[in-house]
């Protein structure tokens, strides 16, 4: 009987060859890199003296509580009204009705084109121009009882909000195949139940990531609505640390429960993605934490 | 003996700008015929049958589905354009089945199927769900409802089309290409679903390249060539001894 030669050019038998593995040099470096930064930073808090016992302390207060609270609902209010403008300016865009695009034009240059802190003072200042709001005969009321600080701020982010959305949610839908509404339309559905039922959902893939991005912006832009008036974590923390002089540790405070409610919403965006990802390919979803661990200790157990 | 016209098309121009694609057809289609549309790439045959769903508007002339003009409403001597609502309402019993399929990704093989009738057609959903369960059958994929169309090769998601037109009921298919982006292995599959519905007595008009299909099953053959029918009859008259110098230089490219 012959002995065959093995492939390849040296004739090792495979069981032979070892596989070294890559050293990832890049990797080691960036991560001393990091730990010497890190060491540097606590070395730095701690001089500074920072009372750690006083942040513990406020970290349960419940004014700063509530102030966080405040956030979040000013955050989930004002998104709502931006998600809802921004879908609807958005469709209005692609209409081919030319007073329809442009009245959504108009209203996304104004809105997009002015500081959203501007258009904060003037919602809260716009008894100025309209001192009574109503419906003739129905129902009428004076503006500052309306026009509260958190419905201003409410308004004022929402609107300013939904300019932006409004560009997100346009690229998703324009991201969609056309055929895809031919397709719709090709079983009689009207332009808008194709958008609703056949475009908007597929669009919602490329869109939830940048809103995802938005919703943590406004978490943290809703500190803005301080300057008329809403009692948010941060206006409240600088109450606070003018009468104590603790300015570090209660803006550390408002650090960590910024930093745990963006974790929160990071969650949420999370399973919003996988849901919607429905579909497409399943290499494309990523695994929830469960799937990541079954998974670990399934190959764990193979080996 | 009295024939059935269902589609008529008369003097349909259509341009895109000033480059005028159709340039004065003439069809009739009787109901329950096959009518295969063949033609180079570009002659306008997605065109024309775009324009008899109302995908596209005509620049000139008029089309015939049943007794209602294609895009309007007619009131006496006079039309009127239809809003989107109404165009839509024309639509359901139009089918269309496209080149690259265009099932909806982000729902599952039944939900396809069932959107249009649910939606549009206002059917019960359980009722809807039986009806596209047989369809499927029909079709050769019973047992696939749950499936999305990513999971499916390309000619089951034709055939998948293909269902998902007849569970509105038309009573006209319109095919674009339907096997033109598919491997040729699977080109057979989805054209006996073709025959099968053709036997049926559908009315279909079928733009392709697959000549044997033409052959067999056309009752007509229409060859189009710059936005004109240049030669129309049975496919054996067309196919087999084609008189315009394009229908013969066309089929000595694609034998
Ligand atoms: N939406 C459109 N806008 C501009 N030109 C178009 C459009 N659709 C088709 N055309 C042009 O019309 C001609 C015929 O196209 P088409 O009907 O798709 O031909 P076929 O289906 O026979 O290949 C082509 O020259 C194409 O470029
Ligand atoms: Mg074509």
């Amino acid at each position: 009987m012959k002995t065959q030669t093995a492939p390849g050019p040296t004739g090792t038998a495979s069981a032979d060859l070892k596989i070294v593995p890559r050293r990832h040099l890049g990797r080691w470096i960036g991560a001393a890199a990091v730990v010497l930064l890190l060491v540097w930073l606590a070395v730095s808090f701690s001089r500074a003296k920072i009372h750690w016992p006083t942040v513990q302390e406020y970290l349960t207060v419940p004014v700063l509580i509530q102030g966080i609270g405040v956030a979040l609902l000013l955050t989930a209010v004002a998104m709502a009204i931006g998600l809802v403008l921004g879908v609807v300016t958005a469709v209005m865009r692609l209409s081919k009705n030319p007073v329809v695009s442009g009245v959504a034009w108009l209203y996304i240059w104004v809105f997009r084109g002015t500081p959203v802190y501007l258009q904060l003072l003037m919602w809260f200042n716009l008894a100025l121009i309209f001192p009574v709001i109503g419906i003739p005969g129905l129902y009428s009321g004076r503006m500052i009882d309306i026009l509260t600080p958190f419905v201003a701020a409410s308004i004022g982010l929402g609107l300013n909000q939904g300019a932006y959305t409004s560009e997100v949610v346009r690229g998703g839908i324009l991201s969609v195949d056309e055929g895809q509404t031919e397709a719709a339309q090709a079983v009689g559905m009207t332009r808008l139940q194709a958008m609703r039922r056949i475009v908007l959902p597929q669009a919602m893939r490329v869109i939830i990531p940048p809103v995802g991005n938005e919703v943590i912006g406004m978490l943290k832009t809703t500190s803005l609505a301080s300057a008329i008036g809403v009692s948010e974590i941060l206006s409240e923390a600088q109450h606070i640390y003018y009468v104590n002089n603790r300015i570090m540790e209660l803006l550390i405070v408002c650090a960590v429960w910024y930093l745990g409610a963006v974790s929160i919403l990071s969650i949420g965006q999370f399973y919003l993605e996988r849901h919607f990802a429905k579909g497409s390919s399943s290499r494309q979803l990523p695994m929830t934490p469960m799937q990541r661990l079954t998974s670990i200790f399934g190959t764990k157990r193979k080996a | 003996m009295t024939t059935n016209v269902l589609v008529r098309a008369e003097n349909v121009h259509k341009s895109f700008g000033l480059n005028e694609v159709l340039k004065g057809i003439n069809l009739e289609v009787n109901s329950g015929e096959v009518v295969c549309l063949l033609g180079a790439s570009g002659s306008g045959k997605s065109t024309f049958l775009r324009c008899i769903n109302h995908l596209e508007t005509l620049s000139n002339g008029r089309i015939w589905v049943g007794d209602k003009v294609v895009g309007y409403r007619q009131d006496g001597n006079r039309l009127f354009e239809l809003s989107d609502k109404e165009a839509a309402r024309q639509r359901r019993s139009i089918g269309m089945v496209f080149q690259r399929f265009n099932l909806f990704p982000h729902m599952t093989v039944l939900e396809n199927i069932i959107e249009g009738p649910v939606l549009v057609n206002k059917v019960k959903p359980t009722e809807a769900k039986r009806h596209a369960s047989e369809l499927l059958a029909r079709v050769g994929l019973e047992g696939r409802e749950q499936s999305y169309p990513r999971q499916l090769s390309g000619g089951q998601q034709q055939r998948v089309a293909i269902a998902r037109a007849l569970a509105m009921k038309p009573e006209l298919i319109l095919f674009d290409e339907p096997t033109s982006a598919l491997d040729p292995e699977l080109v057979g599959e989805v054209l006996d679903v073709m025959k099968d519905l053709a036997k049926s007595g559908l009315t279909m008009i079928v733009v392709t390249h697959e000549i044997g299909f033409a052959k067999e099953v056309a009752d007509r053959v229409a060859f189009m060539h710059g936005g004109e029918i240049v030669e129309l009859g049975p496919p054996l008259e067309v196919l087999g001894n084609p008189q315009h110098e394009r229908t013969k230089a066309f089929l000595s490219r694609v034998f």
